[in-house]
């Protein structure tokens, strides 16, 4: 099987044209194939999460993570950015919505695209994914542990991330959750209400949920990652993309 | 969990930072997922200078043991301070 990939970082017009900077990692196969937007965690731009971009180019898809704390924090490191855009309270939804649709769009560009386009987010980026799975159009969403989506953060928390589960009924793609067992956030009471709601607009999603995982399973690079729930993960959600991101553009 | 625990506030005073010393003035407080640390969660406290750039920063990542004894021995310094030196 053929299995080169590129991968580097670019720049992209986000949202309002701004020019922002972005991590792509592309198959060279000639395709047709389908297409990853990654949203990275509330730690940023990193290269644990650079790692996931390149992972999805291996299995075969063009990958894209656009630096959402570009503007805040141009060309610092990611730990740096992290703790800028944190003591500024976290970025804007509109823009975070704004900055995936044109990545969804860059992907679509591409010479081997099929026109089809997923996204996936972790953390904070789960509840993001959800966020703009329920506001631009997009083929498949992957919501990995994605804390504050039905629920508000802590009083005070000086962090501007409210609730979108009332945006459920604009859902416009099929919906995969993946989430621990032992998460405080979302837990699995939670995610079952989150499910419930989901059920109610008869929306196409599915959830699973491992044991002996927490928040953070898939993150190989700190102390909460779990490799059994990891490896069914990245089986469950490849499998997931395999379904609703393959074949040529409808 | 992430806990999005943030406290922030203004400070006054200097830091060292990569590149040597600068003036200080906005602290974070939070108690949150690492990104050095090996713990689940960690007390991080970013001391910076945003006006001068991301990278003017001065960070430490503890467990909640070290952060409430750093805590405490800041108040103990400072509470042996005589009051006219404060």
């Amino acid at each position: 099987m053929y299995d080169a990939l590129l991968a580097e970082t670019t720049t992209i017009s986000g949202a309002e044209g701004d020019s922002i900077e972005a991590y792509l990692a592309r198959t060279m196969t000639a395709g047709p194939v389908g297409g990853v937007v990654v949203i990275h965690h509330l730690p940023g731009y990193d290269a644990a999460t650079k790692g996931i971009v390149r992972r999805f180019a291996d299995a075969g898809y063009n990958a894209i993570m656009p630096n959402l704390f570009h503007r805040e924090a141009p060309g610092a490191a990611p730990d740096d950015a992290y703790a800028t855009v944190r003591a500024q309270g976290g970025v804007p939804d509109d823009r975070v919505v704004a900055d995936v649709a044109a990545a969804r769009d860059y992907l679509r560009s591409l010479t081997n695209s099929n026109g089809k386009v997923g996204v996936i987010g972790f953390c904070s980026g789960g509840r993001q994914t959800y966020l703009v799975a329920c506001s631009i159009e997009i083929d498949a969403a992957v919501d990995c542990y994605g804390g504050f989506v039905l629920n508000s953060p802590p009083a005070g928390s000086g962090l501007n991330m409210t609730p979108v589960i009332e945006l459920t009924p604009n859902l416009s793609c099929p919906l995969l959750g993946l989430f621990g067992e032992e998460d405080k956030a979302p837990s699995p009471e939670e995610t079952a209400k989150i499910a419930a709601e989901l059920d109610k607009h008869g929306k196409h999603y599915e959830f699973h949920t491992y044991p002996d995982a927490g928040h953070g399973f898939f993150a190989t690079d700190r102390p909460m990652y779990r490799p059994a729930a990891a490896t069914e993960g990245w089986a469950t959600l490849l499998e997931f993309y395999g379904r609703h991101l393959s074949g040529k553009e409808s | 969990m992430c806990t999005y625990i943030t406290e922030r506030i203004t400070v006054e005073g200097t830091g060292k930072g990569a590149t040597g010393w600068f003036p200080v003035t906005n602290a974070s407080v939070y108690f949150d997922h690492p990104v050095s640390a090996p713990f689940d969660h960690a007390l991080t406290i970013d001391v910076a200078n945003p006006a001068q750039g991301p990278a003017a920063r001065v960070a430490v990542e503890l467990d909640s043991a070290s952060a409430r004894a750093l805590a405490n021995a800041i108040l103990k310094t400072l509470d042996a301070v005589p009051a006219e030196l404060l």
